[in-house]
């Protein structure tokens, strides 16, 4: 039997061969399919509905609503309507409206376990790989396709292997190892390949850090990210009501090829800042301290879990926000902002200034409250800063950790956060 | 499929969908209206000096970032018939397909400068540059994608595939 790395094992699988190698094209059953009211029923939904075939398998289609919500825009409506309109015509049951941001709520809701081959209509999906599934992101014609036949052709890739070694230091998170990596080898630096993540720090991460790293795999220009699951994945899956989970199964043979591997000092590393407009334009802290910001936002399916909530409590907690700085934290999850809501960290940020949002991409996709103003500098622990996607393209945005943005709304420039811990 | 000739518009490494598709032109817009804002933020021109068969060349990661295929759409829309890059971004250069718009792999963009005439035979993946008489090399497509390209795109094909089982 050939050696084959874990994301090898999945696609082999899903298109019932013994094995596969990268660069070979396979077409591969779909366990699971996700899109949401963006790429979903107003797009690849009215693109099906003109081809005129019935939806492979309903029981395998998710769709949550999270990118045009809570939106007065006439527009934004209209897309609602839709999306409520054909999921009640064909009868889909995993619908979540509202409920939060769709690559959180995917595994929060049970359906995201190791081995499964997914595709997602939106570029983040990689972030179900730190759960040991398979998930890439592709667009609304392609999703179409999926919906029609339940197959997807595939490109089996190579695989990058990150290893983080040793114990991060307080104050540092996921978000600073995977800014490092891209600062380390660009956007387009795993291109085409699979990041496969592990190490000692890697594995004492929780599940909500995990997914930080497997989500700006898109960053790297990865086809996806993806974490060999253990026992914290096995507890954590076990807390959404996922059954079944098999974890002895989907482990990479320890002999695979793997493309490359780079080694990340996880004990040495500091916290880290992408400077506008490329997340590739990361640097330890230091080289942007100092930066006066106009707004800090804790968002997104990146950088609004319940970890990172709590990380910015620990800043900011007894202290208050610059005068010159706004301060936004928009929960990824309704579950999440009900946790952090009882743990009374809700209360540490809203007492620290911060205004509560509603859920949703929001911010991070330059809608709403937290979008940025004309000319104005904005730190976010989101994914991407390129022009003009949160706010107008005279605006500027940096990346970092939840540490990061809550020790800059604090200081209202960019500053350490372990100088506040 | 025949030879694709039109004019070259030509950019550089990186070019990103929040560039070729802003989230205002396509959150409360149409279409036909939203194409006119294609890569507004690099270079307010460019929309409006695109004709009808032009070719976009890029550098390295063209299409970087998010799923919105409106990125590919606005290009065909505003008359784009091929687009030629060093490196793609994997998601774009699906959705570009998809939509049955060629999009080659061509390692020697730099030697494609902008307005020069191209020439382009999608299935040899040659370009001939017809202003400075080079012809350059192309990655061929896969030939189950050359297929897909030939029935015009990802829907065309799935309605020509699913007839035909029926």
């Amino acid at each position: 039997m050939m050696s084959m790395t874990l994301s090898e094992k999945i696609i082999a699988k899903a298109a019932g061969a013994e094995s596969v190698s990268p660069g070979e094209i396979v077409v591969c059953a779909v366990d699971l399919a996700m899109m949401h009211d963006s790429s979903g029923p107003r797009r690849a939904g009215k693109y099906l509905d003109e081809l005129g075939v019935p939806i492979w398998d309903k029981d395998k289609l998710v769709i949550i609503t999270d990118h045009y919500v809570n939106d007065p825009d006439p527009g934004s409506v209209r897309t609602q309507e839709i999306t409520h309109q054909w999921v009640a015509d064909k009868g889909i049951e995993n619908f979540y409206p509202e409920q939060g941001i769709c690559h959180v709520i995917l595994p929060e809701k049970g359906h995201i376990k190791p081995g499964l081959f997914c595709v997602g209509a939106d570029s983040h999906s990689t972030t179900a790989g730190a759960y040991g599934a398979f998930m890439v992101g592709v667009g609304a014609t392609e999703m179409t396709g999926v919906l029609a036949t339940g197959e997807i052709w595939v490109r089996v890739p190579e695989t990058l292997r990150i290893n983080v070694t040793g114990r991060l230091s307080p104050g540092v998170a996921a978000k600073d190892v995977i800014l490092k990596l891209c600062g380390q080898i660009g956007v387009m630096g795993a291109n085409y390949m699979a990041v496969e993540y592990g190490g000692d720090a890697v594995k004492a991460m929780t599940m909500d850090e995990r997914m930080t790293l497997t989500n700006m795999a898109a960053e790297l220009g990865a086809k996806t990210g993806i974490i060999a699951p253990d026992a914290v994945t096995v507890e954590t899956l076990a807390d959404y009501g996922a059954d079944n989970v098999d974890v002895e199964a989907w482990q990479g043979d320890d002999d695979a090829k793997v493309a490359r591997t780079i080694d990340i000092n996880g004990a040495g590393l500091a916290p880290q800042v992408a400077a506008p407009s490329n997340p590739e334009n990361a640097a330890d802290v230091a080289a942007s301290a100092g930066t006066k910001v106009g707004q800090a936002y804790l968002g997104a399916c990146t950088g609004a879990k319940l970890d990172d909530l709590r990380m910015a409590a620990q800043i900011v907690k007894g202290r208050q926000k610059s005068i010159n700085t706004r301060f936004f934290v928009a929960p990824a999850t309704h579950r999440i902002r009900d946790i952090a809501a009882k743990e009374g960290i809700l209360k540490i940020l809203e007492d620290a200034g911060a205004k509560i949002l509603p859920t949703g991409c929001g911010g991070c996709i330059g809608l709403g409250e937290a979008r940025l103003d004309e000319g104005m500098t904005g730190i976010s622990s989101t994914n991407r800063n390129f022009v003009g996607r949160a706010g107008p393209a005279t605006s500027k945005l940096y990346l970092g950790s939840a540490y990061s943005v809550a020790a800059a709304a604090i200081t209202g420039k960019i500053t350490d956060p372990r100088e506040l811990l | 499929m025949s030879n694709i000739q039109g004019n070259a518009h030509v950019y550089g490494d990186n070019i990103d969908t929040d560039q070729l598709a802003p989230i205002k032109s396509y959150m409360n817009m149409e279409p036909e209206e939203g194409c006119k804002f294609c890569l507004e933020p690099l270079d307010p021109d460019f929309a409006g000096a695109v004709k009808d068969g032009d070719i976009f060349v890029a550098g390295n990661n063209m299409g970087i970032g998010s799923s919105r295929e409106q990125a590919p759409m606005f290009l065909k829309m505003l008359g784009i018939r091929a687009v030629l890059a060093k490196s793609f971004s994997r998601i774009f250069y699906r959705n570009t397909l998809n939509f049955g718009l060629p999009a080659l792999v061509c390692a020697e963009t730099d030697k494609i400068s902008k307005g020069d005439v191209l020439s382009i035979d999608p299935l040899a993946g040659t370009v001939e540059n017809l202003s400075t008489h080079e012809t350059l090399a192309c990655q061929p497509l896969p030939e189950h994608l050359l297929t897909m390209i030939a029935d015009g795109g990802l829907l065309a094909h799935l309605e020509k595939k699913l007839k035909k089982s029926a």
